[in-house]
């Protein structure tokens, strides 16, 4: 197994995501999670790939997702030198007999209660990939109903950015106003 | 300035401005707004019989000239008959645009009449594409549309538009710069990897050359000349490069591959460095990757970074435009010669001694007829280099390109990658009945004939010779 988390900035414009799924299921490339949204320029949206790069080299993947008009830069992202998380969403069966142990999990895991009622509790948690399997292995016993949860989305530790790092030099206005060159 | 006008007549004076001389084409409902300002332009639009015949001609004229093909079609399955010439020039890097016109804006995902999501279709195989609902648009996205299918390597881009985008009033501005953030291909090799290349091939004592269709794209065959005799290494030319290195010359050993020369597989197969030039390993010339070229190393040249490292790791990769790399590499392969020549002679000897015992031939039947194979070797001698061969696809494409002796860059055209099945028929009756376009630049004195064979085959003869004799190699 080889997963690598990738950081990807791309033109917010239609047909996007097709773009880039598309290349990776034509490819054979296995996506774990990709997740995307806006981010503090309205012209870019990034995306968050995890990949699982068994058979395939990571740079090949890596040059044939950069061959896509619309993406402008890739990052790899380093576990140790980034934040990362994931979102969880819950249903879990309750009883007003077990209703104490389920607050003693999500107490353990930062995790908070965000809907319930008679029969169930639907709970909330954030963190990274490994957390949330915890989490899910400890609310088993209680009986998972349902459950929806997001990509991994990651950041860069320190003051260094990637939009700031790479926007500048590709011809896009950067987040604070600051005009980059916008000649070819 | 800009001036008022609909759409059509901006996508029109947009496609005068990226200097279209020439389109092919059906019109339709969607498109038919287009029609009406092509009357009044000075593009020559050539009416076709179908769609894919339209790409295909569009593919020709791009393969010759150089420059880039235009086809334009209708919504739904005008679109969608586009398709496969799409695909084609996508593998084969052909700079091709297709125009295409797209139901009303908002119809779009009704299931309306003619309605084909052509862009969600052709994404796997253009370079990009685009769908345009706003007539101010139009001129942004066919600048871009020329700009990415001819420069970098080239490919096919779509541009469908919107029926009311081509009714609807708008001005037009043509933009005077181009600005694609994620867009820039690297012209411009490395200067230390050109170091390392050269330092490479002064260390190689069974060094070739393998050169792909890149060299033509890039006009680079004076380049590769002039290379090849500096070093003195014999060369190979796929299927896509006949005509970038001629035939005649003595360190031509021919094709290599399934449908090669016995010279120039073997020359792949014991080297110990491929210089390879705007190639890309392509299963029909490597056959099983891990057994092809074994002791070589391999210097790889490509103006696309994803096809380094793809299917053949290279020692020293060079990414930039083969012309630029080839330019670079005189000077500097110039300098290491002269500290140290390797000596090439016995390589070279036994190379030529492959090619004079193992020739292309062919059996003349015993009945007297006449064998496909003289027909077409005998219609190269009668026509000579500066004739343009067009092929379909099966055993008379491989004929074509191992029996007619190739001199020029451009003279061959065929569907390599694809391997498109009426490729020929589709692009030679129609192009080859309208050559006065390119003949004005390109030979003025040339005369128009068209010499189409009529081979009897009565089968799918190439599937046959694969079950018979090159089933293992597949």
């Amino acid at each position: 197994m080889s997963k690598h988390t990738l950081s990807v900035l791309v033109e917010n414009s239609p047909g996007v995501l097709a773009r880039v799924s598309g290349l990776f299921s034509r490819r054979g490339y296995n996506i774990d999670s990709l997740a995307v949204g806006p981010t503090e320029n309205p012209l870019i949206s990034r995306m968050t790939i995890v990949i699982n790069v068994e058979g395939h080299p990571l740079e090949q993947v890596i040059r044939q997702l950069d061959k896509l008009v619309n993406v402008i830069h890739i990052a790899e992202v380093i576990d140790s030198k980034s934040v990362q998380a994931e979102l969880l969403m819950v249903k879990i069966s309750a009883t007003p007999k077990n209703r104490f142990d389920v607050e003693a999990v999500v107490e353990t895991y930062e995790a908070k209660i965000v809907d319930e009622d008679a029969t169930s509790i639907t709970i909330e948690a954030t963190g990274d990939t490994a957390k949330i399997a915890d989490l899910l292995s400890a609310l088993e016993r209680f009986g998972i109903r349902e459950l929806v949860q997001s990509g991994l989305i990651a950041l860069e530790r320190g003051s260094v950015t990637l939009s700031e790092r790479t926007l500048s030099t590709s011809g896009i206005p950067i987040a604070n106003g600051v005009q980059a060159d916008y000649q070819n | 300035m800009s001036k008022a006008m609909n759409g059509a007549t901006s996508l029109v004076k947009s496609l005068e401005s990226a200097g279209v001389d020439v389109m092919f084409g059906i019109p339709g409902g969607a498109i038919l707004p287009a029609y009406d300002p092509i009357f009044d332009s000075s593009i020559r639009h050539i009416l076709v019989r179908h769609e894919q015949g339209a790409g295909h001609a569009a593919t020709g004229y791009a393969q010759v000239t150089g420059r880039v093909g235009v086809c334009i079609a209708t919504s739904g399955p005008g679109a969608t008959n586009l398709v496969t010439p799409l695909a084609d020039a996508a593998m084969d890097s052909v700079p091709m645009v297709a125009i295409t016109g797209q139901v009303p804006s908002a119809a779009i995902g009704t299931d309306a009449f003619q309605e084909a999501d052509i862009r969600g279709i052709t994404m796997p195989f253009t370079k990009h594409n685009y769908l345009i609902t706003n007539p101010d648009d139009i001129p942004r996205a066919i600048a871009e549309a020329f700009h990415i299918a001819s420069s970098g390597r080239p490919g096919p881009v779509l541009v469908d538009i919107a029926k009311d985008a081509l009714q609807k009033e708008t001005t037009f501005e043509w933009p005077t710069s181009i600005n694609l953030p994620g867009y820039h291909p690297q012209l411009t090799p490395d200067s230390g990897a050109i170091a390392d290349a050269a330092a490479l091939i002064t260390q190689s004592s069974k060094p070739v050359f393998y050169v792909g269709g890149g060299v033509i794209k890039a006009n680079a065959n004076r380049e590769l000349l002039q290379l090849a005799e500096l070093l003195g290494a014999p060369v190979v030319t796929t299927l896509m490069a006949r005509g970038a290195f001629p035939d005649s010359h003595t360190l031509h050993l021919g094709m290599p591959g399934m449908h090669g020369t016995v010279a120039a597989v073997t020359a792949l197969q014991k080297a110990d460095l491929l210089i390879t030039l705007g190639a890309r390993f392509d299963d029909r010339v490597t056959g099983k990757l891990s057994t092809f070229a074994t002791n070589a190393k391999v210097i790889h040249a490509d103006i696309d970074p994803a096809e380094i490292g793809k299917n053949r790791f290279a020692d020293v990769p060079i990414v930039g435009d083969v012309k630029e790399t080839i330019s670079a590499l005189i000077p500097a392969l110039k300098k290491a010669l002269e500290k140290n020549r390797p000596d090439l002679t016995s390589w070279l000897r036994q190379m030529y001694s492959l090619r004079s015992t193992y020739p292309l031939g062919y059996d003349t039947p015993a009945d007297g007829s006449v064998s496909p194979q003289y027909v077409i070797e005998r219609l190269g001698k009668i026509a000579g280099p500066d004739a343009i061969y067009v092929a379909g696809v099966g055993q008379h494409q491989m004929w074509a390109s191992q029996f007619v002796s190739y001199e020029k860059p451009r003279t061959w055209l065929n569907s390599g990658g694809l391997g498109t099945m009426g490729y020929r028929s589709r692009l030679q009756l129609l192009i080859m009945n309208h050559l006065e376009w390119y003949a004005s630049g390109r030979r003025s004195s040339m005369k128009v004939a068209i010499q189409i064979p009529i081979l009897n085959q009565s089968a799918y003869q190439i599937s046959q010779c694969l079950q018979k004799r090159w089933v293992v190699l597949v």
